[in-house]
């Protein structure tokens, strides 16, 4: 189906589902219960999980197949968004010309970019996006203040010029990025019982662009290309002895991995108007290149997944504070309920950076393969309890074939 | 004329001839072994054939075209194939990934951008992919990982490889290095099995005496850098030049 | 004249923290083959050694002066520090004052320990994974590391302020011949970059004049062959290890003064010290230290108002300009061996 085979489609059905379906699988508690605020099918931070899911989608093209490892990633993101403002301030508030000029010039950056940077591999590749995405920073920053906005970032003014659209809505504010006239901050509201759950659009038009990410990126893994880029990534010596000339596809991987950053930071434009420098950090690079990696670099699902534990950390972890522990814990014994809060509480709230911290080394160091080699072990042992030593034969063949 | 015709190469690394005056021409659809004690400059001279080093002076020429200054992929798109001395293959995919690869280099050029067609889906790739497996042997190995297979498997598969795009001129470097008997004479076996079924023209960089007698039809002996007999196998076991310099030494 | 005798003081102290940082890579790389994203975390902690010392120190318990009183007239409460009590008021004051110096001491024991524990608790396993998983994982340590200290110092910079000797400026121009007022700077700089001297000096001698050094250099430069002479290569390396973290961690204690330390401090100077590395070339100890002053002086001079004013923006990006240029036209930087890390 749609040119994938029957695995491979059964795990694009999958991930639709989930995404279609996020508003319940996210909220799995009553809106009034403690538990609440495990819930994450909240409009902006479900927004949040797929659009990171897009750039660590992108990402995994370029790392997980070449091997190339960037650290200045979150360049394309940043000069994704600022397309996007600016596409909003001049053209008109429909997010479709913002998120493709987006994707265009965020794809002639990393061409630019990946042209030069692509001499090098290595720890010089990775030294070499890091300089260029800190140097497009601090421009961003400073001297491109009349393109970027510079420390306060870029916004929509009342007084943006905007051809094709008003430049104030009827009420005199100013008006909200949409599609063709359904707005991205348009939401409905499903109240079953104690269970609340929000549908917003603009949730469901970036869980499309990023199942289409998702596809696309799918068709390239399983690709002849997507064959040549492991194939760089495994013996470039051969490749090069081969016939075949490693630059050019390397840098195709690029571009279209910076494109998937510049897709994204115009997504995360098109769901609030705004771009700033911060988006270009190398700390935000850096985050991606988590992502990849906690869900599996080089697995087709594994940065989707990754995106989301990271930004679940981020938003949900993060809000537990110690009262909250203490609430859980208080059917203990009161120097029992102390002594496990006061273990536990370095890890949660602000500390889920530590948690983070722990969980990436521990994958690196235990699980190359991230969550989804995880799951594939956890399963394998699954199937192993129940038919026993038959499994065996299917399992190293599993293994071998695995992705 | 030869199909692979090197005129007065030389290369100096430094203050050290590496290579001096060397003439060497490979006729075509015939197995040439270069042989020499070590430091004769057979790995310089091998460099000078696939594009990593650039002689100082001299020409090489591959069917009437000079090979020097091009780029390894270049040279390969020529219809050069090399042979390493460890194996060199995509270790991280499968075998029939492995055999895929050259076949797709050979029809489609150095880069073709064809990142949304499925690679199940090129069936005449995979035929001739499985063609050459068969060929080999290997065809039940098709799912593999090749970096779990033994050195000999890993040797054969990339001679497959070098096969599968038809090259007209296959260099071998020392290709049964560091092998177990066993591994070596399946190797040879493999060579000799190609040199007889196939119009190819095969260059052998070679220590082993055992493998280059079995195998060659032509010899040139290298010795400090310049060639310094080429002839037939049988006359070249009798030369007393090479018996000095070389076999001497080594028995 | 002045003008750029006073930009290349004003680049020796940043130039002396990069020189440091990247000393300790380069010599973590050139031994281990490791590529160590967890140093800046190092330098991070040695800083945090010296804000420890001081608060420790520091600690008092109140006392009630009743011959004073506070401007409700209450009896004043006096903080007492216990070291006053021990040492008498002018020593105890005198260690009070000198607690940043003094952390020194306290510091290279404890580097030392840390970095010879990373390195056999994590970094050895990783010898023989790509160099992208060292990075991966060093990085991870990284992040652990500076939650640790944000953990139990909070996310505030902490001012330690130098011992009163070295606060403040001198005229520095009038000492070597200009007018007075044309070239005022700080003592404590001047400190830290004699600091920075002696330890890069001493680095330096240690590897060239002791046997140990001599084997270390060797190794660095063929382990194989030096392995192969029966010489336990590894336990002198993990040593190295800890000497690294060492001088990561006083390039730490002595900047306290110059810029209050904040838990991300590790991570905004590993990111340039990586640049310097790899400008100076990878595995060239002088390289790094000369990389580390270069590119701390131009990017003093790049701050300067007319150079900004030719340029602007010049100052924030010349750091990684340089970097990308070097790397580009001489891929092994200014003093790189042949083959590094060139796969």
């Amino acid at each position: 189906m749609l040119g994938l085979n029957s695995k491979d489609f059964r795990l694009l059905l999958l991930v639709a589902a989930l995404a279609l379906l996020a508003p319940f699988i996210l909220n799995p508690f009553p809106a009034d219960s403690a538990m609440a605020q495990f819930n994450a099918g909240y409009p902006d931070l479900m927004q949040r999980f797929v659009i990171f899911g897009v750039f660590a989608i992108g990402f995994n093209i370029l790392f997980g197949l070449t091997g190339y490892l960037s650290f200045g990633h979150a360049a394309f993101l940043g000069v994704g968004s600022y397309s996007a403002v600016w596409m909003f301030k001049l053209l008109s508030m429909n997010v479709i010309p913002a998120i493709l000029l987006a994707v265009i010039t965020a794809g002639l950056f990393a061409l630019l970019i990946g042209y030069i940077s692509l001499r090098r591999s290595g720890i010089y590749f990775a030294i070499l996006t890091l300089a260029f995405a800190q140097m497009s920073y601090a421009l961003a920053y400073s001297v491109l203040t009349p393109v970027t906005g510079g420390e306060t970032g870029l916004q929509l003014a009342l007084d943006d010029p905007r051809v094709l659209g008003a430049a104030q809505s009827a009420q005199g504010n100013i008006p909200v990025p949409g599609l063709f006239g359904l707005e991205m901050r348009d939401a409905a509201q499903l109240n079953l019982g104690d269970w609340v759950f929000t549908f917003s659009a603009g949730y469901y038009f970036s869980a499309v662009v990023m199942l289409i990410a998702f596809y696309l990126s799918i068709r390239i893994f399983r690709s002849p290309f997507g064959m040549m880029l492991r194939a760089v990534k495994s013996n470039q010596q051969r490749l090069n002895y081969t016939g075949l000339n490693a630059r050019p596809y390397t840098l195709a991987a690029f571009v279209i991995s910076g494109m998937y950053a510049g897709l994204a930071g115009g997504l995360m434009a098109a769901m609030d108007p705004l771009a700033g420098a911060e988006r270009m950090f190398w700390t935000a690079s850096g985050e991606v290149v988590l992502m990849a990696i906690l869900g599996g670099v080089g697995t087709l699902i594994g940065p989707v997944l990754g995106a989301g534990l990271i930004k679940y950390m981020e938003n949900i972890i993060s809000k537990i504070n110690a009262d909250i522990l203490h609430s859980w814990f208080a059917f203990l014994p009161d120097g029992l309920e102390d002594f496990i809060v006061s273990i536990m509480y370095p890890f949660i709230g602000k500390g889920w950076h530590l948690t983070l911290g722990i969980i990436f080394m521990a994958v690196v160091i235990f699980l190359p393969g991230g969550l989804v080699e995880g799951g594939q072990r956890i399963a394998r042992l699954f199937r192993r309890r129940k038919s026993g030593e038959a499994a065996k034969d299917d399992d190293a063949k599993q293994s071998t074939v695995a992705e | 004329m030869g199909i692979l015709e090197v005129k007065n190469v030389n290369k100096r690394f430094g203050g050290l001839q590496a290579l001096g005056d060397v003439n060497l021409s490979v006729e075509e659809n015939k197995v040439h072994a270069i042989i020499g004690p070590n430091g004769a400059g057979k790995s310089t001279l091998l460099n000078c054939l696939v594009g990593k080093l650039i002689p100082d002076t001299g020409s090489v020429m591959f069917d009437g075209q000079s090979v020097l200054g091009r780029k390894p992929y270049e040279i390969n798109q020529m219809g050069i194939s090399r042979v390493f001395q460890t194996p060199e293959i995509f270790g991280d995919l499968t075998v029939l990934e492995n055999m895929m690869i050259p076949i797709f280099a050979k029809r489609d050029g150095a880069f073709r951008m064809h990142a949304i067609e499925s690679a199940e889906q090129e069936k005449s790739i995979i035929d001739q992919a499985m063609a050459m497996l068969e060929d080999l042997n290997m065809a039940d190995k098709r799912d593999f990982h090749t970096a779990s297979m033994s050195r000999g498997d890993k040797r054969r598969l990339e001679i497959g490889m070098c096969l599968a795009q038809k090259p007209r001129l296959l260099l071998l470097d020392e290709p049964t290095a560091g092998m177990a008997r066993a591994d070596t004479n399946a190797t040879i076996d493999l060579l000799k099995e190609i040199r007889d079924t196939r119009d190819i023209t095969i260059a052998i960089i070679e220590h082993d005496m055992h493998v280059v007698f079995s195998l060659a039809e032509r010899i040139t002996v290298l010795a400090q850098g310049t060639p310094l007999v080429e002839d037939t196998p049988d006359k070249i076991k009798g030369h007393p030049k090479v018996r000095e310099a070389y076999l001497g030494e080594a028995t | 004249m002045d003008a750029i005798i006073l930009q290349i003081l004003n680049g020796l102290d940043k130039g002396s923290a990069y020189a440091l940082i990247a000393l300790g890579l380069t010599l973590i790389f050139g031994t281990l083959g490791v590529v160590n994203f967890a140093h800046g975390a190092l330098f991070m902690i040695g800083a945090f050694c010296a804000v420890t010392l001081s608060k420790l120190l520091n600690a008092s318990y109140t006392t009630i002066d009743e011959s004073r009183t506070d401007f409700l007239g209450n009896p004043l409460k006096v903080e007492q520090p216990y070291v006053i009590d021990w040492f008498g008021p002018e020593v105890g004051a005198a260690i009070i004052d000198w607690s940043v110096p003094l952390a020194i001491l306290f510091a290279i024991p404890v580097m030392i320990l840390i970095g010879v524990i990373m390195e056999r608790g994590l970094i050895k396993h990783f010898y023989n994974r790509p160099h992208a998983d060292q990075i991966l994982v060093t990085f991870g340590l990284a992040i652990v590391l500076q939650e640790i200290i944000k953990f139990y110092f909070g996310a505030n910079p902490i001012p330690t302020p130098a011992p009163d000797a070295f606060t403040g400026s001198f005229d520095f121009g009038q000492v070597i011949g200009f007018d007075a007022n044309q070239i005022i700077y700080p003592y404590w700089r001047l400190v830290y970059f004699a600091f920075a001297a002696v330890i890069i000096g001493a680095v330096f001698a240690f590897l060239q004049f002791t046997t140990f050094g001599m084997v270390v250099r060797a190794g660095m430069a063929d382990r194989e062959t030096v392995q192969l002479l029966g010489i336990n290569i590894d336990r002198r390396f993990t040593i190295m290890f800890g000497l690294a973290a060492a001088v990561a961690g006083l390039a730490g204690v002595m900047y306290v003064p110059i810029n209050p330390p904040n838990y991300h401090m590790g991570m905004d100077f590993l990111v340039l010290s990586f640049v310097v590395v790899v400008v100076g070339g990878m595995g060239s100890l002088p390289g790094a230290v000369a990389a580390g002053f270069l590119l701390g002086i131009l990017e003093s001079f790049a701050s300067m108002g007319a150079v900004i004013d030719l340029l602007p923006g010049i100052n924030q990006i010349i750091i990684y300009l340089v970097a990308i240029i070097i790397l580009l036209t001489r891929p092994r930087g200014l003093m790189g061996r042949k083959g590094v890390m060139e796969e």
